[in-house]
């Protein structure tokens, strides 16, 4: 088939875009194709937030959703049929300053300034999603918002009375009504198509479709949120001559609930998928606070994060002690299976040629079930873990009926610990209990030593971490949650 | 939430209305920041036919190259060109100090990330893509890696240095309690936003003019007119801003610099060099990592009797600034204490790892970190206060006043300082709440600690504490101002320009503030050891003061009165009964024939330094200040938090309190992340394997404590500074240790507070384990 034009939204009109490289970065276009020089390149890897900017895009119900992300990561032709807005758009059409970044200038969040678009635009997610006459955002819903924007000069504090001191100034409303009949014109009945030299990229819209594309073309590299493959691009220098990219498929993109099972599209946001996982299980609320940044869950999926299998990936641990199952995808098959069986070994998967990840089932909680899911590693935002935990018992009068325990970071796959299991089960959970197991976890094990942790601190930890677990849900005085998490201490004082 | 205790955005009562001087005025570019219409280098629009440069690097710590084989790289797509050392035609040298600083390598390869020669294409990523693909082939060399490698194998790059007063030996043998050990920090990466970058255009007759993110754009420019074999005056060096320096860009901006400058006379095109963010980690230096060995003996009061210390530095491969480095090190050993009998000695080891580099402080924080890990150490033997041992140590005034290298002490603050601060913190109350929540508490720990800092002023070579300014007024009353400065988003420009206007008795907005250009002031000081708005301030000023002495004198002469009546205030100019408008005074004072522009210097009195018995009277002042913090830690996992945060600092006068506060608040957290959560490691093959954010944690949102309580200390330089200020740079980055102590003394109630834990910087949640588990061990042995 022939090339399409990418097509969106940017600067007040329809950008028609051909003849770039299917893998070249909107901050690329943004910088030296647009000469937009507002956003900056601070990392290249999605990890500082200078290059922040705000994709608008209609949602399954033609709903237009706003959301920051990071332009050094996300290819050009994803943007087709959406909306792109970077720093230059924010002054209003007088060219006085917007009230984020009024509020910016009067707190003096501003020191050496490059930093502070990329600030801006996540702070005008936020403004966006703010609803008249809600209060101002309290200090977690700020720190949520930008963890992904690292300042190397302030230090934070006046940036974060800036994000409340925003909302005193007069509102700058925003026409929603107006982007999604822009978005409605620029929507696609069917694939969309775009080739440069030997680069090809399909976007298909549906998940048949979408099945088909795989099947035809089981080589071509699969792309979501490319908060992973953008930096095979911008650091590995890797040539992908073909990408199939399923942000388009509004199949994929469904959650639902449905017979005691949370299903979760493969191609549902981090934020969404978190979203409702947390909702259900309230012990997710901080894993999903300190998976990547918010602006990396706003392009990630947990299908990607999930079918990429990373043994450092935050999902999987919590996932599989749950009995999460997941539904893979090959033409017109589907078969599922628990999620530990998916990783074969390290980047070794049970995906046949031509198949695909389609989505996750979760089972709903159980009162029965005792649950807790720990990440560790040096910073609290922002960061891949040294260490990310998850446990699951449930008890019978008193006993282990069944103990599911798994961990990320310790071996090459997300892994569960089949030794501690086993030293769990039909065992009164007390502290003889958790002794035995927190020994058998060494025999589960052998972790690597790297930039992040030593081998034996990941074995401590791991023990202590399966001993905190103990004593959060031990059957008699249980310690609170604000007693073994510093974390949650903070939030109570 | 966050209480910003100090009121100041009220102007202060002291200044009045029309005084630009002393007002919390918002940085002059923060509408650019903002808005993103703040030019960059690399924001600068390109010139047509601009090429792109990125630089191959070495794979080996230690090797000589046999075999550089580079055509795969000259025939990838988009190449133009690829240089190497031997195209260098002037001298392939970067290093600031001595001439140890290849920019491209010659035979020689010293750490993994050397560039080994430069390509150059039609875009950035086909110049980064072509750089991979070179062949080479090396012999390795054995490889030193850590300081302590260098200090046992005596690889030392510079002379060793050491200060001595009193019999330090005789002291110690005397001392009722002695604490012997070593300890260890690493060092930190600037992490400036904006990597190093140099875009440079030849211009006609040899000439080049490099747009360069540098500290230092007079170095920038002998540097490059060296490396080309040209005189100075062919090279034009601008900087507008950095996205951030923190000494990162003092002497590190050279490479790119120099590289850029090679490729785009010997094109003759535009040639951009901006380092990728990994390339960047690679390449360029960093802060110092240090190895302490110390011996300190003290009486029961606590009070240090004597001390021995030995440091050693990881300098990286070559000098660059390390010997001031390790002078300012052993200068600021002290901190706020009077030391009777004290023996330092520091060592710059030689590793075959990047150039390390200035970095916000300069060594002043290595060498007082270890001072304040003493003085709990001290407190923690002894059962006492740390704070009541730390008075016990502080410099007196009109006693106990002399520094080890001979300078009196004058415009001591430590004693009302600590007083305010330990009454507004609740510092002896909240020890004992600390105590009793660790009573009870079974898995978390909470510590609290209070650091005190005083800070030497002046760069220890007498003659870098000069600097210039150009100050035009134009007909219509305008005003621009250049300086020697730069920068960096300390806010300089601002400062500067507040004093521009205050002598001219404008508002800020009338002063404009230029680019820093070495075609306008010559012979510049790098932008460093926080001198930047005391030196480039009082140039202004100097300037400023000329303007308006000439135009005082016109005012007297035309409207009557003497010169020295004239006033300049709220934009007018009032002499005799006639009050005018400035920019009508100006525009008369033209058709005079006036001269309304001026250049302005400044030299700091009385700087003397004696390297040979490193003695004499380095600093025109100290800056001061105190903070306590409060964190909890998890004896299970090594997770800690900082709770709440005081912070009370010394900044004179303050020219703008709120760019003040900025400084404060950023170099705590700065100081912060350098002992907790930012942590450098190599491999075994020498090899850096912290190259990115994803895998170099610096301070982020929620690092920024919910509570924290920063306040300016009330005072007034006792020397002519510019406004009566201090300098506020890099003091402030030293009270990030109140987070570090905090941690240790968190640790420390595991064994009961009665042994100590072994715990070197950075305190990562897994260093902070180990501790906690040793100390355990040994409570249960």
């Amino acid at each position: 088939m022939e090339t399409q034009n990418i097509r969106f939204y940017h600067r007040g009109k329809v950008q028609e875009i051909g003849g770039s490289a299917a893998t070249r970065t909107v901050l690329q276009y943004l910088r030296e194709d647009a000469h937009c020089t507002g956003t900056k390149e601070g990392c290249a890897e999605g990890d500082c937030g200078a290059c922040t900017v705000v994709v608008g895009e209609l949602d399954a119900r033609g709903a237009v959703q706003l959301r920051a992300v990071n332009a050094c990561i996300q290819f050009l032709p994803t943007l087709d049929g959406k909306a792109l807005y970077s720093v230059e758009d924010l002054r209003k059409p007088d060219g006085s300053l917007h009230p984020v970044q009024q509020a910016l200038v009067d707190c003096h969040g501003s020191q050496c300034g490059f930093c502070t678009p990329g600030f801006v635009m996540s702070l005008w997610g936020m403004y966006l999603d703010h609803q008249p006459g809600d209060p101002p955002p309290a200090r977690q819903q700020i720190d949520d918002v930008l963890s992904g924007n690292l300042c190397r000069c302030t230090g934070y504090r006046p940036i974060i009375d800036a994000a409340q001191a925003m909302f005193d100034l007069p509102a700058v409303p925003f026409d929603r009504e107006a982007l999604a009949e822009q978005l409605r014109a620029l929507r696609r009945g069917d694939t969309f198509t775009y080739r440069c030299g030997d680069q090809a990229f399909h976007a298909p819209r549906t998940l048949a479709e979408l099945a088909r594309l795989r099947l035809e073309r089981p080589e071509a590299r699969m792309l979501a949120g490319s908060t992973d493959v953008g930096l095979w691009v911008t650091k590995q220098m890797r040539e992908l001559p073909e990408l199939v990219y399923i942000g388009q498929v509004a199949e994929l993109r469904e959650i639902r609930e449905d017979a005691g099972w949370l299903h979760i599209g493969a191609g549902a946001l981090l934020n969404e998928a978190y979203g409702a996982l947390s909702a259900r299980y309230g012990e997710l609320a901080e894993l999903h606070r300190r998976f990547a940044s918010y602006p990396i869950r706003n392009a990630g999926t947990l299908g990607g994060n999930v079918a990429n299998g990373s043994p450092i990936g935050d999902s999987m641990p919590a996932l599989i002690v749950l009995g999460a199952r997941i539904v893979l995808r090959c033409g017109e098959r589907e078969r599922d299976m628990p999620l530990e069986d998916f990783y074969l070994a390290y980047q070794k998967n049970a995906l046949d040629r031509g198949e695909f990840v389609q989505g996750l089932r979760v089972p709903l909680p159980r009162p029965e079930q005792r649950f807790r899911t720990y990440k560790l590693s040096k910073r609290y935002d922002q960061d891949i873990s040294a260490v990310c935990a998850a446990f699951a018992v449930t008890l019978r009068d008193g006993k282990v009926e069944q103990a599911r325990i798994a961990f990320g970071g310790m071996a090459a796959t997300p892994k569960r610990a089949a030794a501690a299991e086993q030293a769990l089960a039909g065992r009164a959970w007390d502290e003889a209990a958790a002794r035995l197991a927190m020994q058998a976890l060494a025999h589960d094990y052998s972790p690597l030593s790297d930039m992040r942790a030593s081998s034996a601190y990941r074995i401590a930890a791991a023990q202590n971490l399966l001993y905190r677990f103990y004593l959060e849900t031990r059957p008699d005085g249980a310690l609170a949650e604000d007693e073994v998490n510093v974390y949650a201490a903070v939030a109570a004082v | 939430m966050n209480r910003q205790v100090e009121a100041f955005m009220a102007p202060p009562a002291a200044a009045s209305a029309g005084q630009a001087a002393g007002k919390p005025l918002p940085h002059e570019s923060a509408a650019l920041h903002v808005s993103g219409e703040a030019t960059y280098t690399d924001d600068i629009t390109e010139l047509q036919g601009t090429l792109h440069c990125a630089l191959g690097m070495s794979q080996k710590a230690h090797a000589r190259v046999l075999e550089m084989n580079l055509d795969a790289v000259r025939a990838a797509p988009g190449v133009v060109a690829v240089l190497t050392a031997a195209d260098i035609p002037g001298e392939n040298n970067c290093g600031p100090v001595l001439h140890d600083d290849p920019l491209l390598v010659d035979g020689l390869v010293q750490y993994i990330g050397q560039p080994l020669f430069a390509v150059v294409a039609d875009s950035h990523d086909a110049a980064r893509r072509a750089a991979r693909l070179a062949q080479v082939q090396y012999e390795e060399l054995p490889a030193i890696l850590t300081p302590q490698e260098a200090k046992a194998r005596n690889a030392a790059l510079l002379p060793p240095m050491r200060m001595r007063r009193g019999d330090a030996d005789a002291a110690l043998q005397r001392a009722p309690h002695r604490l012997a050990g070593t300890f260890e920090c690493n060092g930190q990466e600037q992490f400036y936003l904006e990597g190093q970058i140099s875009y440079a255009v030849p211009k006609e007759a040899d000439g080049v003019h490099v747009w360069c993110s540098t500290q230092h754009p007079s170095e920038m420019q002998a540097l490059v007119a060296h490396a080309l074999g040209w005189h100075s005056h062919q090279v034009l060096v601008e900087c507008r801003r950095m996205g951030g320096g923190f000494g990162g860009k003092e002497s590190q901006s050279a490479l790119p610099a120099c590289v850029a400058a090679l490729c785009a006379t010997r094109l003759r095109r535009p040639v951009k060099l901006r380092l990728d963010r990994d390339d960047d980690f690679m390449i360029t230096g960093k802060r110092h990592g240090f190895y302490y060995e110390y011996d300190l003996g003290f009486d029961d009061e606590g009070r240090i009797v004597g001390v021995r210390l030995d440091m050693t530095l990881r300098c990286g491969f070559s000098a660059d600034l390390s010997e001031a480095v390790a002078t300012r090190a052993v200068c600021h050993f002290d901190n706020a204490y009077f030391v009777p009998d004290i023996d330092v000695s520091a060592m710059c080891g030689k590793t075959n790892t990047q150039s390390n580099t200035a970095f916000r402080g300069f060594g002043g924080p290595q060498g007082a970190l270890m001072m304040e890990v003493l003085m709990d150490m001290i407190a923690r033997q002894l059962g006492r206060d740390p704070l009541d041992v730390r008075r016990a140590n502080f410099y007196g005034v009109g006693e106990r006043n002399i520094t080890p290298y001979g300078q009196m002490v004058v415009d001591n603050v430590l004693h009302p300082l600590l007083a305010e601060l330990e009454a507004s913190s609740d510092y002896r109350e909240r020890r004992e709440a600390v105590r009793a929540y660790n009573r009870a508490s079974p898995v978390l720990r909470k510590g609290l600690a209070l650091t005190p800092v005083k800070f030497g002023i002046s760069f220890n070579v007498p003659a870098f504490n000069q600097a210039g300014a150009l100050v035009h007024v134009y007909r219509d009353g305008s005003v621009l101002v250049n300086h020697g400065g730069t920068e960096m988003g300390q806010g300089l420009n601002t400062k500067v320009a507040q004093m521009v206007a205050a002598e001219l008795g404008l508002d800020l907005h009338q002063v404009r503030a230029t680019a820093t250009d070495t075609s306008k002031i010559a012979n510049t000081s790098a932008t460093a050891a926080s001198t930047g708005s005391d030196l480039n301030g009082k140039a202004g000023q100097d300037a400023a003061r000329r303007i308006r002495r000439r135009l005082a004198k016109f005012a007297a002469e035309r409207w009557g009165g003497t010169p020295d009546a004239v006033v300049f205030a709220d934009g007018m100019v009032r002499a005799g009964d006639v009050s005018k408008p400035f920019a009508e005074v100006v525009d008369a004072a033209y058709w005079s024939q006036v001269q309304l522009w001026s250049e302005g210097f400044y030299a700091t009195p009385g700087i003397r330094w004696d390297k040979a018995t490193m003695s004499g009277k380095p600093f025109y002042y100290y800056a001061y200040g105190a903070a306590v913090s409060e964190v909890v830690v998890d004896t299970l996992t090594g997770e800690w938090k900082l709770l709440r945060a005081d912070l009370l600092h010394d900044v004179g006068q303050s020219i703008n309190p709120a760019i003040d506060l900025g400084q404060i608040e950023g170099g705590f957290v700065q100081g912060m992340g350098w002992l907790t959560t930012e942590e450098l490691c190599w491999n075994e093959q020498g090899r850096l394997t912290t190259h990115a954010p994803s895998t170099y944690k610096i301070p982020a949102v929620s690092d920024c404590p919910a509570d924290f309580r920063v306040k300016l200390f009330r005072n007034l330089n006792v020397k002519d500074t510019v406004h009566r200020s201090k300098a506020v740079g890099e003091p402030p980055l030293l009270l990030g240790f109140s987070v570090y102590n905090a941690i240790r003394d968190a640790v420390a109630s595991v064994g009961g507070y009665r042994s100590e834990p072994r715990l070197n910087a950075p305190a990562t949640p897994e260093a902070i384990l180990a501790a906690v588990t040793q100390l355990r061990t040994q409570a249960q042995a």
